[in-house]
């Protein structure tokens, strides 16, 4: 969940999302490096005090500065094909949940890998007055997924597109109109997790929140039976 | 009579500066009154459809009928005859209907806000929102404005490849043009490959959305994924084409106002421009890495994306080399120039954050990308277009700014566009998704922060406008340029003559 005046990523709810903010952690280091440096050479340029007019080309210095940012990216980019690949890198998973964007309002549905629809839900935004500093993100029913299993999560739409995303799972999937986008996700503790619709989806956009609980197996169960 | 036919080439750039300027503050009021709307939680205009018609207006608008209107169409016009030394461009009708292409298109735009519910669609327009998701004509005529102004720059971009290639002056072979020609005419050929891929895109949405095809519907065996690839293979190459022209500018202002007789590495700022037109047109998918892209296709398209750094990389460090061994001048012009260099370092730093396609899933349509984009346009290509304003200002009118009141304009205008949009990367970080007209109260500070921001920069260019109206009214002549003999522009009278060249300049080496 967010918090006041924050300013950076929310606390991680799965184990993915641990590694994205280690990466995202990794990455602001070099891109911050890049940064001072272009400040520290900008203004010692400006300050230089010598003058040479004729001090236009260096096929030494531009030699560096090319090869440089390369091995620079190269860095970036092994640690972010990893994560990649890792993300995408899905067991068996028993729990297979669909998710159905609609304007506006997201619909769920359990079940097995072998059986029916064990249970559907839908869940609408809770009207803005009244709902006191949760504004905009409570439903009036919430998806529940047991902690530690991996789920498969279906996204997809009844309408237009809409994109289904939790950030502190670090999950996100765009619910296209006659296609089904796969998340894979872990849940690894029991918390309360909120998310918002994340593509432009007629007027009440901003209106069609997630809200995810994580709870244990058998509190998991009950809930399905409750259904 | 002179305007409406005008075919001097100098007439039409002031045109296009005029026109953009106009659209600019039109931009300027839509971002105002979405600031407005995020300045508090809860509805402020009332209707959120009416906050999504903003939204999409307020890009449309700063791409289509500011950006490259005056950078392309003021300064590319205005600058490339003189300084390639060509009489006036290649096709000087085209380059009239060029211009007025650009009122109906605009015209309709304004009418699509004004009919029916108004087109909330964004300015990517993504169907089923933008078929069967906006029923009415709204959306017709968006794509009709873009129709027209497609064919506008699509006739511009004709234009000016056949007066680069064609019209230079004998002596001056391509290694020696100056390198804001470089980049109008990359820009061009961008223009030329990648508008007509859009023109089918929204063509196909229009006969989607009237003619009962199914080009993106899936009931018909459609699918919405192929508009998003061909949006964004114009897209991608689109945002080059918003900053290559800047960067030619920049590379002038540096180089003129630093007393160096050229940029540092000439060749390698030529290349690095090429290779990033090129580049341009083979990453448009990190724009759709949460539709559901292959693995191994969202692995390419982040790494063909960071290769784009390489040569940006190149040009930035080249303009801080230019600083070496300079004279600064510590003019205006000069210092939107230092401006651009920071803040365009930090929003291609921040577009490397979200190249990575495993980190973008987090950060896809928050405002981390809003941060980014507006850090490269609103930093990068605006500071390049005010700054080139100021600086060539003199040549255009004959008459001179008060460097004074234009720092002054300038300092504001940095903490303005700083305030506005730094605090956007936490919100996006936290996790506040785009085109939100009401968000939950945990974002309100920075959102705060961000109208605050807003206001500054609206007086800013309010303040400019005030400046360039002065500055006509007190006509303080210009008597002389003070730039080295390598910016042929300046070795006119200002403003030049009607008929600037009436013989071929010559190159000395």
């Amino acid at each position: 969940m967010m918090s006041w005046c924050q300013l950076g990523f929310q606390d991680a709810g799965s184990y993915f999302m641990e590694e994205f903010i280690y990466f995202h952690d990794f990455t602001m280091m070099i891109i911050l490096g890049v940064l001072s440096y272009v400040v520290v050479f900008l203004v010692l340029g400006l300050l230089s005090g010598w003058v040479d007019s004729g001090f236009v080309e260096g096929q030494l210095i531009e030699f560096m500065w090319t090869i440089f940012p390369a091995l620079i990216l190269i860095q970036i980019a092994f640690p972010s094909l990893l994560l990649l690949y890792l993300i995408e890198d899905f067991s068996k998973s028993f729990l297979v949940c669909k998710v159905i964007g609609h304007q506006w309002y997201w619909s769920y549905e359990i079940k097995t890998e072998s059986s029916e629809i064990l249970a559907s839900v839908d869940c609408y935004m809770l009207p803005r007055e009244g709902a006191f500093g949760m504004r905009l993100l409570l439903t009036d029913e919430f998806l529940m997924l047991p902690i530690n299993v991996p789920v498969r999560i279906l996204v997809t739409s009844d309408d237009v597109i809409h994109s289904w995303t939790l950030p502190s799972l670090g999950i996100k999937g765009d619910a296209v109109p006659g296609r089904l986008n796969q998340l894979n996700v872990t849940l690894s503790r029991k918390a309360m997790f909120y998310g918002q619709c994340s593509e432009i989806c007629g007027a009440n956009h901003s209106f069609m929140p997630v809200m995810l609980m994580g709870v244990t197996s058998p509190q998991f169960f009950m809930w399905l039976d409750r259904l | 009579m002179k305007w409406s036919g005008a075919t001097n080439h100098k007439d039409i750039g002031t045109l296009y500066l005029l026109a953009g300027a106009w659209a600019g503050f039109v931009g300027a009021a839509m971002s105002v009154l979405i600031r407005l709307e995020l300045a508090q939680c809860g509805s402020f205009l009332g209707n959120d459809q009416l906050y999504n018609v903003l939204v999409t207006a307020h890009a449309f608008v700063m791409i289509f009928f500011m950006v490259m209107p005056v950078l392309i169409g003021g300064f590319g016009n205005w600058l490339v005859p003189l300084m390639l030394g060509a009489p006036d461009m290649a096709f000087p009708r085209l380059n009239n209907l060029s211009f007025w292409f650009l009122m109906p298109s605009l015209l309709l735009l304004l009418l699509s806000g004004a009919v029916e519910a108004g087109a909330g669609t964004g300015w990517t327009v993504y169907p089923p929102l933008s078929a069967a998701g906006h029923a009415g004509s709204s959306v017709d005529f968006a794509i009709f404005s873009l129709h027209l102004a497609g064919v506008s720059s699509l006739l511009g971009a004709v234009n000016f490849i056949s007066t680069i290639f064609n019209l230079r002056v004998f002596g001056m072979y391509l290694d020696l043009v100056p390198l804001f020609v470089w980049a109008v005419l990359l820009t061009a050929v961008l223009l030329l490959l990648s508008l007509p891929v859009l023109a089918g895109a929204i063509t196909m949405l229009l006969t989607d959305r009237n003619l009962n095809s199914c080009f993106y519907d899936v009931s018909g065996g459609g699918d919405p994924i192929l508009y998003q690839h061909l949006f964004w293979f114009f897209g991608h190459p689109e945002v080059y084409i918003l900053i290559l022209p800047g960067f030619g500018l920049i590379s002038h202002i540096i180089a003129q106002e630093t007393s160096k007789k050229e940029v540092f590495g000439v060749l390698g700022m030529i290349y690095a421009m090429a290779s990033i037109g090129v580049l341009g047109f083979v990453v448009w998918a990190h724009h759709m890495f949460t539709v559901g892209l292959d693995t191994d296709t969202r692995a390419y398209f982040t790494s063909a994306t960071m290769i784009i750094a390489v040569p940006t990389g190149i040009k930035i460090f080249s303009w801080v080399g230019t600083l070496y061994g300079s004279k600064p001048s510590y003019s205006p012009s000069f210092m939107w120039a230092l401006g651009f260099i920071f803040l365009f370092t930090l929003g291609g730093l921040t577009g490397i954050v979200l190249s990575n396609s495993s980190l973008d899933i987090v950060l896809h349509d928050t405002y981390y990308v809003v941060a980014h984009f507006h850090y490269v346009l609103s930093m990068g290509a605006v500071f390049a277009l005010l700054g080139s304003l100021i600086h060539w200002f003199p040549l255009f009118t004959g008459v001179t700014l008060n460097p004074v009141w234009a720092k002054a304009q300038f300092f504001t205008m940095f903490v303005g566009v700083n305030i506005t949009f730094f605090p956007m990367h936490f919100l996006g970080l936290a996790g506040m998704p785009r085109r939100y007209a009401d968000y939950p109260d945990f974002f309100f500070t920075w959102n705060m922060v961000a109208s605050m921001g807003s206001i500054v920069s609206l007086v800013s260019i309010l303040f400019l406008l005030f400046m360039i109206g002065e500055a006509l009214g007190s006509h303080r002549c210009v008597l002389g340029s003070k730039s080295l003999n390598t910016s042929l522009e300046l070795a006119h009278s200002c403003p030049p003559m009607t008929h600037s060249y009436s013989s071929c300049p010559s190159i000395y080496k």
